[in-house]
């Protein structure tokens, strides 16, 4: 690996809290690694503010491994930075140029206000969960794993929209902020696999009410959230969510849902 | 609503327009035939049995009325979720410039469609229309090559040749220039309007994505060149039948108004 140092302009986007408008800081980076990540620069950044005595940028992140949907950040415009099927925290420094500026926002969306600098509230998300991203199992000893045989290519797909790590990503690109790909990708997983049936209908109406109640906006099929998703969640799932949300409403109004 | 209602709303008022602005191509092709085609065409259309003609225009009227409400309201709800800040850097991943612009084209569209009622139904942009009369003979029609059929031989019909030809000739230059610039934002709109219909109704799948995609491309095109073939056609005086239209255009434009210069004159 390539080991060298760059230097790197930040604008970064600060703000105390929601009620107060924000504002973008400057602040110079100068010898950074290039095989540091883009997080530990900002924990660079963040150990040189607190040496000024300043306030650090407040930002998200957990695992630092690319698989729990914590991190967030628009780098350059664009979720997780411009590297296709990468979370901020799998972003690297090689991946910018010595005298680059580098803008950082939050993932904006109304759904998603900020708490301060960087980090998003997100919790609009869980309630989407909450209203239907589950099945209701009994507890007590589990079932044989053979007993319920899923074909592999269902078994595929369920994966593929279960890949989703909710961080939000799709939202911040999204022209109307809509939430149908995370949506989607949370209902369908479920409504495709034998576990999941039984609650479908109801599962298809209470995520769609949710995702509305909460202000996120409407699809139309521009297909920039599919492009900067870190796990390239298809927008086939949106057309199954519109399909299956469809079936509950026709059954639903005839009291069969 | 829900959003995925409005959705399937602007979908299925969408796949009607689709339908009816293909139909409605097929029918002014005829332009390029002789004047009786469009005529007789035009005159069965006018006595259909039953009010039919006044259903038809109904459910379009509130076709499009609940296109554009639908519209209107998705933009609306959606320029209060994407939120009051909006991103000081800006990038585009792969969007088409059309998905992007479907609300601009639209709405040209939606002028472009109370203007084009104006110019051939009401016929008030220019009144003199209502005064192109002629015979229908039937000569060159299916009448025609069906001789057992009988030619319907009606006589002081409107003359809709007249009209289109008059209507889109280089005398009124501007009218066509307009024509042109609204089919090819038709066209854009259903580059993505086709492909977005099926996403929106849930009848799509990767497998299926390349071929509605190339679907749209060709109907948006199709009707693109479909519809300007007129206008063009139209500024180059190039219809097969333009003495017809340059003699009835003589006959009510240029006639009436170097009668009404006279009879000023004489004052
Ligand atoms: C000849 C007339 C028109 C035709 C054939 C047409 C066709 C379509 C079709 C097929 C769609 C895709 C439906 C979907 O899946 O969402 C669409 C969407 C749309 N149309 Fe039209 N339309 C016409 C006129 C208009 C007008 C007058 C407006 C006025 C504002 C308009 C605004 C829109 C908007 C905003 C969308 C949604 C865009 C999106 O989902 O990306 N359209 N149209
Ligand atoms: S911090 Fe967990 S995915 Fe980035």
């Amino acid at each position: 690996m390539s080991e060298g140092t760059i230097s790197v302009k930040l604008k970064v986007w600060r703000q105390k809290n929601g009620q107060e408008s924000g504002h973008f800081e400057d602040y110079q980076m100068d010898d950074v690694s290039t095989s540091s990540s883009f997080l530990e620069m900002l924990d660079l950044l963040n150990e040189k503010l607190i040496d000024e005595d300043k306030d650090p940028v407040a930002f998200d992140h957990d695992c630092r491994e690319g698989i729990c949907g914590m991190c967030s950040l628009t780098i350059n415009g664009i979720p997780h930075g411009k590297n296709a099927l990468q979370t901020t925290c799998q972003l690297h420094m090689r991946s910018f140029q010595d005298g680059d500026t580098i803008t950082i926002e939050p993932f904006r969306a109304h759904p998603f206000p900020v708490i301060r600098d960087l980090a998003v509230d997100r919790t609009s998300f869980e309630r989407i969960m909450q209203s239907g991203g589950y099945v209701t199992q009994r507890i007590g000893a589990a079932q044989d794993a053979n007993a319920l045989p899923i074909g592999k290519e269902v078994a595929d797909r369920a994966m593929d929209a279960a890949a989703c790590i909710g961080c939000g990503a799709c939202v911040a690109v999204c022209p109307n902020a809509s939430a149908m790909l995370f949506t989607s990708a949370k209902m369908t997983q479920l409504n495709m696999l034998p576990q999941g049936r039984p609650e479908k209908d109801r599962r298809s109406l209470n995520m769609v009410a949710q995702m509305d109640a909460e202000g996120f906006g409407n699809c139309t099929n521009i297909g920039e959230c599919s492009a900067a998703c870190p796990k390239g969640i298809s927008m086939d799932f949106i057309a199954m969510m519109n399909r299956d949300y469809a079936v509950a409403r026709v059954k639903s109004f005839f009291g069969a849902a | 609503m829900s959003s995925l209602v409005k959705k399937y709303l602007m979908a299925l008022t969408g796949f009607v327009l689709v339908g009816f602005v293909c139909g409605h191509m097929l029918g002014n092709l005829q332009m390029f035939l002789h004047p009786d085609w469009i005529n007789e065409y035009a005159y069965k259309l006018q006595h259909l049995p039953y009010g039919l003609l006044w259903v038809v225009r109904l459910v379009l009227l509130i076709t499009v009325i609940v296109h554009v409400v639908v519209a209107v309201q998705l933009v609306l709800e959606n320029r209060r979720a994407r939120g009051g800040e909006n991103y000081a850097a800006k990038a585009k991943l792969q969007a088409t410039f059309a998905s992007k612009t479907m609300r601009y084209t639209g709405l040209v569209l939606l002028a472009f469609i109370i203007f084009h009622i104006l110019h051939f139904t009401v016929q008030s942009v220019h009144p003199e229309f209502k005064e192109l009369h002629t015979e229908i003979t039937g000569t060159g029609t299916l009448w025609h090559v069906y001789d057992h059929l009988k030619p319907m031989g009606h006589t002081n019909q409107h003359d809709v040749y007249a009209m289109v030809g008059i209507g889109f000739s280089p005398h009124f230059w501007y009218v066509p220039a307009f024509y042109i610039f609204s089919m090819a934002l038709l066209c854009m709109h259903l580059t993505h309007g086709v492909a977005s219909m099926f996403q929106s109704l849930g009848l799509r799948n990767s497998v299926w994505t390349p071929r509605l995609r190339k679907l749209a491309l060709v109907i948006g095109w199709v009707v693109f060149l479909g519809f300007s073939s007129l206008p063009v056609a139209g500024l180059l005086q190039a219809f097969p039948h333009q003495d017809h239209i340059q003699a009835q255009y003589e006959h009510t434009f240029d006639g009436g108004a170097a009668h009404s210069d006279a009879a000023a004159h004489n004052h």
